[in-house]
């Protein structure tokens, strides 16, 4: 039986960032990646940009190809992790070989959920947008006279959109929410974001889903059908619990860690999609599936796997997305009182409560956004800011000369 | 490691600075030709507000945050601890301009890719152009130590 | 209807190079420079240029020069158009005239009209950097007597002295008149070259405090920041009782320029003009003088050389004579091409004598009447270079007073606007925004480069002559010969015609 000091289940973004993270600290000690995707990782957001063609598979590898050498990593892929057992700290795998480790990290991260759909096993071209393999198979599929259905109108299923967008006849896309892109986006900035897929070829069926398929017809819950020879599902993803959960580790909507990335299981820890986050904006905790909060987590608790004592204080979803030179930047929760600037291509809305920035919106005005991101996450009071100015435009000028001072004088 | 700091009380908001910037970066032997007529998109950008003025460029952070948070692979932070972005592996998702706390991350006027200041490594300059004719000191490109 | 003056100068900006990035709009503190967004070209006004050169300097691509206009009167040798023009100006508003910096008039320079020896063969020159060279030296009274005590020790009897390690000084400049950045250059600079810096009659900034050691405090006519600490953390006190740029009148340093801080140090009213009265209206005499060089050497308890500062005018030798019998350690010259804040142009152009003459006629008087060695001296008004230096201490200096010179190290570019408060090299200016513009760390450092560089130069034509002591300089004018001089100027001088040997 190999015994690893440091094994990995997972082979993405967290992994990457805990191997890092884990070579922070410890140089020597060796380390396992076990990875179900038969590939190194890559950066999963970029499948839209291949489809697109802005990127190939050589650019999409998160790191250069000696990364995994000069790091000391031994990688098992296109392996599934069946087991793990706590007590004898052994991973057993699907092949059946187990694996003994001495710090584990689950860094599983997430699958796509489909809801159960009548008629679905109808639809002959049926494709999901989450991993290279996906898009390679969409990709396959894709020529000018294809019409496609893409069910799910959040970021997965308008940058697949975005991606295939001039490579097939049309486009529909439907939800159940009444506005696109819901869980970031208000109403006005959603109708904006719209009107530019719209101006691409999207059609869109909002407020509504499917009820019946029947081979390349659905049949709308508004009573409208719809023809389609391709069908993407983008609903939502559900997080990879399921290790830890039999293993005997608290889960709750993710796997349960603290701000180490330590699970409630001894030398056991998690990160990226898979597990929760304490999300500084809205003050619970959540799964923040998102690529750099994966990263984050991933490099703290590799940091902390080696003996360290990194902590992940300030995690809150954020988001910056670009569909056809629309930029949206977004980020924290969307309450108190707004602060709104709106011209033909631009919107900014300012969420702010308690003398504190809780969320923005900002469309097409990318410019320096981090000074408001910074905020947020660093729950700058307002009263210490020169916020009637930043309002307008993010500066540092709207920060005291000793913040100043420390940021830009001084090592950071 | 040497970077560029600010000493805000030397600034005089001549943004000279900004048009050094565009110029090594333009690629172009001649000033005039590279920047006559032209809009520039530099990688340092001054500060106005009143009488207090002070030049912001990457910070190339002990620990930075776009490298964490970039979705490509794009941005490295090298051995020799200068913040690079590779620009044929960026896709312009603008992740990194929206996380950098200093706003010094910024979108290249093409759209398709983030730029910052990759302290004139990346061009013919052989040393930080800005710092070179800054005419007061305000920037310069030194060791310092970290705030205590 | 007011007489229309054309602008002197035409700003010529070369389109072809011209990138419109705007830094010359952004630092020029005149208002010459704008753009215009329609066009997008950079327009000037060339009404208000002062002709600084502050665009010129920085203009990235140099697309920017400054030219004399050829627009011309009717041609007349007697009427210049400078002279038209201040006619027209005076007609229009009924003013003085006001001036800044020192004489701009082709009076001859004497300096340039002296020309120094060097060793051949006989005498053999000295190689400074082989071998020492001491230029090094103390000012003050060296007219002691040996004492002895009981036990047959030498007792030390030696008045205060100013030791220097280069015979070169910065020669008063108020903080009023320059600004605070201005006055840290010079500071520091005098403390790292070994040398002093001179507060003029502007007093002295608390945070200069600690360079006490290498500043000479005046006390001039007006008092200004005149008070006991004052006094006490000078290394020398100077009496200002003239000016080479305004022999005979006051000082007048305009509201606009009395900042909060300058109010401080002057210890007046902020924002009220200072006038520093023509007269010491306690000095009328030669007597009465020495109350206040004794007033002050009461004061600080003996312990500091006091400086007697005047205007080189005619009757200068008389009155050095008058100031080395009044208990002063050292006299201070200053020719009638010294630089100034603001003056009356008509008394900056024709008042004074030049410096060489006035020092030639005192340092002889002083020999003829054997109290050469009651005093020191010190000499200012124009000396430009290190061979003024060395031609200075020929004639008997035993060290120089450097201002513009320092100035134009600190990056003035001589526009003569001093007055107007708006100098945009940050020296001759109290504006936040423009004082900025000097950085002490640049401005000090090239400082000690100037007067470090005339270091060599002033070693190098000492060792030429086979002289390798300042000692064995002074007043040496052996070592001088004139050329292109009347018979009257040289025995002024006390030089040989070149070619005339001994």
């Amino acid at each position: 039986m190999k015994k690893y000091t440091y094994v990995i289940i997972g082979g993405s973004i967290a992994a990457v960032a805990a191997i890092e993270g884990i070579r922070s600290e410890d140089k020597k000690g060796d380390i396992l990646v076990i990875g179900e995707e038969p590939c190194r990782a890559y950066g999963r957001p970029l499948i839209s940009y291949y489809l697109l063609g802005e990127t190939d598979l050589a650019r999409m590898d998160y790191r250069p190809e000696t990364f995994y050498e000069e790091n000391g990593v031994a990688l098992r892929l296109g392996v599934r992790a069946e087991k793990i057992d706590p007590a004898k700290k052994t991973v057993t795998l699907a092949d059946g070989e187990k694996i003994d480790y001495e710090k584990l990290l689950v860094a599983t991260g997430s699958r796509p959920f489909d809801p159960p759909m009548e008629g679905i096993e109808s639809v002959k071209e049926r494709f999901r947008f989450m991993t290279k393999a996906d898009a390679l198979a969409l990709d396959k599929a894709l020529s000018p006279e294809k019409r496609v259905l893409i069910m799910g109108a959040g970021l997965i299923g308008l940058k697949c959109f975005e991606g295939i967008a001039s490579r097939v006849k049309s486009v529909a896309i439907a939800d159940l929410a009444g506005r696109i892109l819901p869980s970031i986006l208000d109403e006005t900035g959603a109708t904006m974001v719209q009107r530019t897929l719209e101006e691409h070829g999207a059609t869109f069926y909002l407020s509504d889903s499917v009820s019946r398929f029947e081979g390349g017809t659905a049949r709308l819950k508004s009573g409208k059908s719809l023809d389609f020879d391709i069908l993407v599902t983008a609903i939502g993803v559900r997080p990879n619990t399921e290790l830890i959960k039999e293993a005997g580790g608290e889960v709750n909507r993710g796997i349960a860690v603290d701000e180490c990335g330590r699970t409630s299981l001894p030398d056991i820890f998690a990160a990226g999609d898979c597990a929760e986050s304490f999300d500084v904006a809205s003050g619970t905790k959540k799964v923040l599936a998102l690529l750099p909060n994966a990263s984050m987590q991933g490099r703290v608790a590799g940091a902390n796997m080696a003996g360290g004592k990194a902590k992940l204080e300030n995690a809150l979803p954020f988001n910056s997305i670009g569909f056809f030179g629309t930029h949206v930047m977004t980020a924290g929760v969307y309450e108190g009182e707004i602060y709104r600037e709106k011209t033909e291509r631009t919107y900014k809305a300012l969420f702010t409560k308690d003398d504190l920035l809780k969320g923005f919106i900002l469309i097409n005005l990318p410019e320096r956004a981090g000074i408001y991101l910074k905020l947020l996450k660093e729950h700058i009071p307002l009263s210490k800011v020169d916020f009637e100015a930043l309002k307008t435009s993010p500066a540092w000028s709207a920060f005291s000369p000793e913040a100043r001072e420390r940021n830009f004088a001084r090592e950071i | 490691m040497k970077r560029i700091y600010v000493n805000e009380k030397w600034c005089l908001g001549c943004h000279l600075c900004e048009y050094q910037c565009a110029y090594a970066n333009s690629g172009i032997a001649d000033m005039v030709r590279a920047l006559k007529g032209k809009a520039i998109h530099p990688r340092v950008r001054v500060e106005d507000a009143g009488d207090v003025h002070f030049a912001v460029n990457c910070r190339h952070c002990t620990d930075p945050v776009c490298v964490q948070s970039c979705i490509s692979g794009a941005l490295t932070k090298g051995k020799d601890g200068i913040v690079r972005i590779d620009r044929q592996k960026c896709v312009g998702c603008f992740t990194c301009v929206l996380v950098c706390p200093y706003g010094a991350v910024l979108p290249s006027p093409e759209g398709h890719a983030a730029m910052k200041c990759q302290l004139c490594t990346d061009n013919t300059m052989g040393e930080p152009n800005c710092v070179k004719h800054c005419p007061n000191g305000a920037i310069v490109y030194e060791v310092r130590e970290a705030a205590q | 209807m007011q007489l229309y003056i054309r602008p002197e100068y035409e700003i010529i900006r070369n389109e072809a190079r011209c990138i419109a990035c705007r830094v010359c709009e952004r630092q020029c503190a005149n208002e010459v420079h704008s753009f215009d967004p329609e066009t997008g070209l950079m327009r000037a006004d060339e009404s208000k240029c002062v002709n600084c050169h502050r665009c010129v300097s920085l203009c990235p691509t140099h697309a920017l020069k400054i030219v004399k206009t050829d627009d011309t009167y009717r041609e007349n040798a007697n009427w210049e158009a400078q002279t038209i023009n201040e006619v027209y100006r005076q007609a229009n508003t009924g003013g003085v005239l006001l001036s800044s910096m020192g004489n701009p008039k082709p009076y001859p320079v004497f300096w340039d009209k002296l020309l120094i020896n060097a060793s051949q063969v006989t005498n053999p020159p000295i190689d400074p950097l082989r071998e020492p060279m001491e230029t090094q030296l103390y000012l003050g009274k060296r007219t002691i007597k040996v004492e002895r005590d009981e036990k047959g020790l030498i007792k030390d009897t030696l008045p205060p002295q100013l030791k220097l390690s280069v015979p070169v000084m910065f020669s008063a400049m108020s903080y009023g008149s320059i600004s605070y950045n201005a006055h840290e250059s010079l500071a520091r600079a005098a403390e790292e070259l070994g040398t002093y810096y001179n507060t003029g009659e502007g007093g002295l900034h608390r945070d200069f405090y600690k360079y006490g050691k290498h500043t000479i405090v005046q006390v001039a006519s007006g008092r200004f920041g005149v008070h006991k600490e004052y006094l006490e953390t000078a290394a020398a006190i100077e009496i200002k009782m003239g000016q080479g740029a305004k022999p005979g009148i006051g000082g007048h340093l305009p509201g606009g320029k009395i900042s909060e801080d300058v109010s401080k140090t002057r210890m007046i009213p902020q924002g009220v003009d200072a006038i520093s009265p023509a007269p010491h209206h306690d000095i009328y005499s030669i007597e009465d003088l020495k109350q206040l060089v004794d007033s002050l050497k009461e004061a600080t308890d003996y312990k500091k050389p006091i400086i007697v500062k005047i205007a080189a005018v005619h009757n200068a030798a008389a009155i050095a004579s008058g100031i080395a019998r009044s208990g002063a350690d050292i006299i201070a010259i200053d020719g009638f091409r010294g630089g100034t804040g603001a003056a009356p142009t008509r008394i900056r152009d024709n008042v004074g004598i030049p410096i060489e003459m006035a020092l030639a006629q005192i340092d002889e008087r002083l020999r003829a009447e054997g109290i050469r060695d009651n005093v020191s001296i010190v000499v200012g008004g124009s000396v430009r270079s290190s061979a003024d230096v060395v031609k200075a201490i020929a004639l008997g200096a035993d060290a120089c007073y450097i201002g513009t010179a320092a100035l134009l190290a600190l990056g003035c570019h001589l526009c003569r606007s001093c007055h107007t408060g708006k100098c945009n090299w940050g020296i001759a200016t109290q504006r936040p925004d423009l004082v900025k513009r000097l950085n002490p760390d640049f401005g000090y450092k090239r400082l000690v480069n100037l007067v470090t560089a005339w270091k060599h130069e002033i070693e190098e034509m000492m060792g030429g002559m086979g002289i390798n002591s300042l000692e064995a300089l002074r007043g040496n004018r052996l070592m001088l010969r004139g050329i292109g001089l009347t018979d009257t100027e040289l025995r002024l001088l006390g030089v040989r015609y070149a070619g005339e040997s001994l």
